[in-house]
């Protein structure tokens, strides 16, 4: 978590907002000097008041996880206004239904194998372990059917503390082809 | 005139006018997703994003801010992001399950070839993920979409 000394240089939002960085200003510990792109997306988004109502609203010590990640749907908006973070939901689901698409390819294969194998020309074997797909899990996010009802994604699991905040976004990786979201 | 106001002009007691920017959006019979959307964007934030895009992309640009938003209710921390670091796992479990299931077909297909049977074609089982190691990456497994460029 990143802190600016107020005394000496107001964080990037108060030098933002062209005001005098009190001690205690709650963004200082956030969005430090250094960083005034941070500030500056995020109040695009949503606005300086919405983020003080939101870190208001949690305990000091999810704050700086609840920042970065508005910071990221901010960058991300920005980046893509029509889709924001949903476009790279959507990429990612893409990838996770071939991908398993794939796999189910594969384990097929393997029962092939597993219905053609002769017993007598192999030693004794235990009997071929298929990969096992992948574990019965919630749907992917269903963005055309959630979208207008109040009901969550099926109680996806967040990191506790280890906060993924190294995953680019889908627009760094060069190879994301679809210009974000789709079918939503 | 109360009954033809949109969910935003409802919400924010005003008079709904004839070139609303919200009301094609934010239907009066749907007053939550205007409700969510307040609630984290702020009205303002909203009709300037909506006014900064050609027309026709305001409906999927309102119908993503929502998701977003309900996101950012349900889970205040992490928002869609959290669903975002999901999928990368569940991405790079997939990765390895796959990459298991390829060494056991090159398995076989070794062993089909040393008693010349016919074989599996690995690349149609795996066109686009043809390794037979899991990606090397952190200690926490993030995903392969390449170096970090969080922030600038």
């Amino acid at each position: 978590m990143a802190s600016s000394s107020s005394y000496n240089s107001p964080c990037a939002a108060c030098k933002f907002l062209r005001r005098k960085c009190m001690p205690g200003c709650i963004f200082a510990p956030y969005f430090p000097p250094e960083e005034p792109q941070k500030f500056a997306n995020v109040h695009k988004i949503f606005g300086a008041s919405n983020v003080t109502k939101l870190l208001n609203e949690l305990p000091p010590h999810q704050r700086d996880d609840a920042v970065n990640s508005l910071a990221y749907e901010a960058e991300a908006r920005v980046r893509d206004p029509v889709y924001g973070c949903v476009g790279a939901i959507t990429f990612l689901q893409r990838q996770v239904e071939r991908l398993q698409k794939e796999l189910d390819a594969a384990n097929a294969d393997l029962i092939h194998y597993a219905c053609n194998e002769i017993p007598r020309a192999l030693p004794a074997q235990p009997a071929v372990t298929l990969v096992h797909p992948m574990a019965p899990r919630q749907r992917p996010v269903e963005l055309n059917r959630r979208m207008g009802s109040s009901e969550g994604d099926g109680g996806f699991y967040q990191t506790a503390s280890s906060f993924p905040f190294s995953y680019p976004l889908p627009w760094n990786a060069g190879d994301m082809n679809e210009g974000g979201g789709g079918n939503i | 005139m109360t009954s033809t106001r949109c969910a935003a002009c409802k919400y924010l007691r005003r008079r709904c006018a004839s070139d609303c920017i919200f009301s094609p959006h934010f239907p009066s019979n749907n007053p939550q997703k205007f409700a969510s959307v307040h609630r984290i964007y702020g009205a303002s934030n909203i009709g300037k994003m909506l006014q900064q895009l050609p027309v026709h992309l305001r409906a999927k640009a309102a119908d993503s801010l929502y998701y977003e938003a309900q996101r950012r209710i349900q889970d205040p921390v992490y928002g869609c992001v959290g669903i975002i670091s999901r999928l990368h796992q569940e991405i790079n479990t997939a990765k390895s399950e796959l990459a298991k299931a390829q060494a056991e077909i090159a398995f076989f297909n070794a062993h089909a070839q040393a008693q010349g049977q016919p074989q599996f074609n690995l690349e149609a089982a795996a066109p686009s993920f043809n390794t037979f190691l899991p990606e090397q990456g952190s200690s926490a497994g993030h995903s392969s979409f390449g170096p970090s460029t969080w922030f600038y």
